[in-house]
């Protein structure tokens, strides 16, 4: 390591963080959620358990608030005492549904807390976490606004899985042990593959092909996952892509703390995005009839 | 008005006097240490077992991340400040009722520093990578990430502890030659050294003062900006009861108060164990209560000031957490801390209570007490109550974490234990300076000479013949 190394370092080190701390976007990796077609079945949930290796705690952690569900099905009720009858009637229909998982904000107030960089932007968009950086100062979870980030509060790899249930872990991506931050990461590991996929094929990434678990699995399809870069191009004649057709029919827009609709009645919108951490993640606000 | 020293004390004696504090320790000293090892060991114990298990049994939890170790963190940095604030401040402004009680607080600085840097360590995930917030040279060139405030922490903790140290040390020089002086045995070769061949002559004096002086004017930015920085640990995030303007001054007004309250109870505790009667005097205590009453009006101020800005900002979520401290689970701990330290201090308000010195005692723990519950309340409320409501939850710390708390009391009196013994408690060297001044200050020839610069022009008819100048 010579002195020229150091200085070298440091000036890349430099210039990263003038530009932002990321690269130009290759990709932004983005969701648009429907409610009125989640029907609170927790089928994502599990499906995430399943495709990310998250360790089954079992009741006393879970109860303890030391579960994993990187997504979670948020369950609101209407208060049946405000005095409204109309309110109260809304109980009958069941519960409001939130599928919440990491919202991959552009900017996530979780990136410039972590004393050792070990959570920053990848040029995919994507909110990345390091487990081998980190160090557990569980900082990002206290300043997640959506409070998405699961901490390793024991080594539960060591009795999540009971022989034989370890054959059926996903050899694509690790298991992690205590006293390190994870959270929803957009499966990468799939993203990833596609990439190197379409790469070899000489190609851009086609619509679709890059799927997370919760979106797969979701049997009313009401996730609906792509890449918010994708605009049609009239010259490549590539067409848009799914969600990014969402975000504009929505008139819900990146990197605005407040969306400027011109139609009230759209649905879109996205948790806290008043607090400008510029989430990733589109709501579908649902519906009822009275 | 009593003198806050008596002037006629000899000076034999108060060599005499602090020595003896120093020498064979009696059963006590004993006691006390094993009562420390005893605490200590729990937090080992504690320690040891978090350290193999992972955090889970110390029932943190998802959305609890932080608990009383970050809380302890910040009452324990908290508490050094004021050791700074005494030797430093008031060094430079030239109050020299705090030359007999500066040294221990000095001393009580470098070690809740030391104890306040244990609890990051402790309480991160993967303890054995803490290095990683320091930015070496890496073969890989990863850098930590300089805007995270827990990497300022580690260069503000670990630059303060520094020179707090050295301050202190510097500070002994002179009391270390005196011990060098009269120690025999291992004890003389240790002075020997740690003296750094002190003799107490003129140029050696003034190279000591300027040393002394810059150190001061260098540590008293610092001390604010340390606090200021460990507020931002929480100022700089977005979450409502964090996310607060006036944490900087709020924190090193809380610093300060806990501080002067644990300078009243070591001053008790010193003065009674060592009898140091004389020099600890009750005047000198009562100056001490006046000023942590003064700081203790300010802390009451500031925090006035952050729940009406909450009030009014209008803010739905921060206005909801305020009203979840005011009524929610952990409101007994909320208003058992705004009892102990913004009604309690007017204990100290009036002379008769503060010249009763078991009442000050017991007050000045309780005040620590408060400002400990103060620390408790910023952290975890908030935790328990942020945006998202799926996540609001109410989690009581294990005992993993109450025996790591109780333990840093345990570390912290061990450090303090055998300091007293090494490093004379009260600084010999300005008791003397401040007898002398008050002896001959109020003879008016002698203050002309006192206060006259070098560039003036001495009078003809002048004889020095002041002892020991």
């Amino acid at each position: 390591m010579s002195l020229s190394n150091i200085l070298e370092d440091w000036s890349r080190y430099r210039k990263d963080r003038e530009d932002g701390g990321f690269h130009d976007y290759e990709h932004m990796w983005g969701m648009a959620i429907d409610l009125n077609k989640c029907i609170g079945c927790n089928a994502c949930s599990v499906a995430c358990y399943a495709e990310n290796n998250l360790p089954v705690v079992g009741r006393e952690k879970f109860s303890k608030g030391q579960a994993m569900h990187w997504m979670r099905i948020e369950r609101y009720w209407d208060e049946p005492d405000l005095g409204d009858d109309r309110i109260s009637e809304f109980n009958q229909h069941g519960a409001n549904f939130i599928p919440m998982n990491c919202q991959q904000c552009n900017a996530a107030t979780c990136e410039p807390v972590c004393p050792v960089a070990a959570t920053y932007h990848t040029p995919d968009g994507l909110n990345a976490q390091v487990y081998n950086r980190c160090i557990g100062s569980r900082y990002c979870s206290n300043n997640c606004p959506y409070r998405l980030r699961f901490f390793n509060f024991y080594s539960y790899y060591e009795d999540a899985w009971p022989a034989p249930l370890e054959m059926q872990l996903n050899p694509d991506l690790s298991v992690r042990d205590k006293g390190v931050m994870e959270k929803c990461t957009f499966c990468v590991q799939r993203i990833r593959s596609v990439k190197d996929k379409a790469k070899m094929d000489n190609r851009p990434v086609a619509d679709g092909e890059a799927m997370p678990a919760c979106a797969q699995t979701c049997p009313t399809s009401a996730i609906v996952f792509g890449d918010l870069l994708k605009h049609y191009d009239p010259d490549t004649n590539a067409p848009e892509t799914k969600v990014t057709k969402m975000w504009r029919a929505h008139q819900v827009e990146l990197g605005k703390p407040r969306q400027n609709k011109q139609n009230p009645e759209l649905r879109g919108y996205r948790v806290f995005e008043g607090l400008n951490t510029d989430p990733c993640v589109m709501f579908l606000e649902r519906v009822r009839e009275v | 008005m009593s003198k806050d020293i008596n002037e006629d004390i000899k000076w034999a004696k108060i060599n005499e006097d602090v020595l003896r504090s120093m020498e064979n320790p009696r059963k006590g000293y004993w006691l006390a240490i094993a009562g420390c090892l005893f605490l200590l060991a729990f937090a080992v114990v504690a320690e040891i077992y978090q350290y193999n298990v992972g955090m889970g049994p110390a029932n943190l939890n998802w959305p609890h991340m932080w608990d009383l170790y970050i809380a302890t963190f910040i009452f324990w940095i908290g508490m050094s400040h004021s050791g700074t604030l005494l030797s430093a401040i008031l060094h430079i402004i030239h109050a020299d009722w705090r030359k007999p009680i500066y040294r221990f607080a000095e001393a009580m600085t470098t070690f809740t520093l030391m104890t306040a840097g244990l609890f990051p360590i402790i309480h991160i995930g993967r303890l054995w990578n803490m290095y990683w917030v320091l930015p070496y040279f890496s073969d890989r060139g990863i850098w930590p990430n300089f805007r995270s405030p827990l990497v300022w922490d580690a260069f503000a903790i670990s630059t303060y502890l520094t020179s707090s140290a050295l301050f202190l040390y510097m500070g002994s020089i002179p009391d270390l030659a005196i011990c060098r002086d009269s120690a025999k045995g291992w004890r003389k070769k240790l002075y020997t050294v740690l003296s750094l061949g002190w003799r107490g002559d003129d140029r050696q004096w003034r190279h000591f003062r300027k040393a002394y002086l810059l150190m001061a004017c260098f540590l008293i930015p610092l001390a604010v900006s340390v606090h200021s920085i460990v507020s931002s640990d929480f100022a700089v995030s977005i979450m409502p009861g964090w996310h607060v303007t006036t944490f900087p001054p709020y924190f090193v007004a809380g610093a300060l108060y806990s501080g002067c309250a644990a300078i009243i109870t070591l001053f008790i505790m010193l003065r009674y164990f060592f009898r140091f009667e004389d020099y600890m005097t009750i005047p000198i205590l009562e100056k001490t209560c006046k000023l942590t009453f003064a700081i203790a009006m300010v802390w009451t101020y500031l925090n006035i000031i952050e729940f009406s800005s909450v009030w009014y900002g209008h803010d739905p979520i921060a206005k909801e957490l305020l009203l979840a401290k005011f009524t929610g689970p952990y409101a007994p701990y909320f208003w058992a801390m705004i009892f102990l330290g913004s009604v309690l201090p007017f204990t100290l308000a009036f002379e008769k209570l503060r010249r009763n010195i078991p009442a000050m005692m017991v007050v000045s723990l309780l005040l620590n007490l408060g400002m400990w519950l103060e620390r408790w309340m910023i952290v975890t409320p908030t935790l328990s109550l942020a945006y998202s409501p799926a996540a609001h939850d109410v989690m009581w710390p294990s005992w993993v974490q109450w025996f790591i708390v109780l333990g840093s009391f345990g570390w912290f009196g061990l450090l303090f234990l055998i300091f007293v013994k090494i490093i004379p408690s009260v600084s010999m060297y300005e008791v003397k300076e401040m007898i002398f001044h008050r002896r001959h200050m109020a003879k008016k020839d002698i203050a002309e000479v006192m206060h006259r610069r070098a560039t003036d022009k001495k009078p003809a008819s002048e004889t020095p013949g002041l002892e020991g100048a």
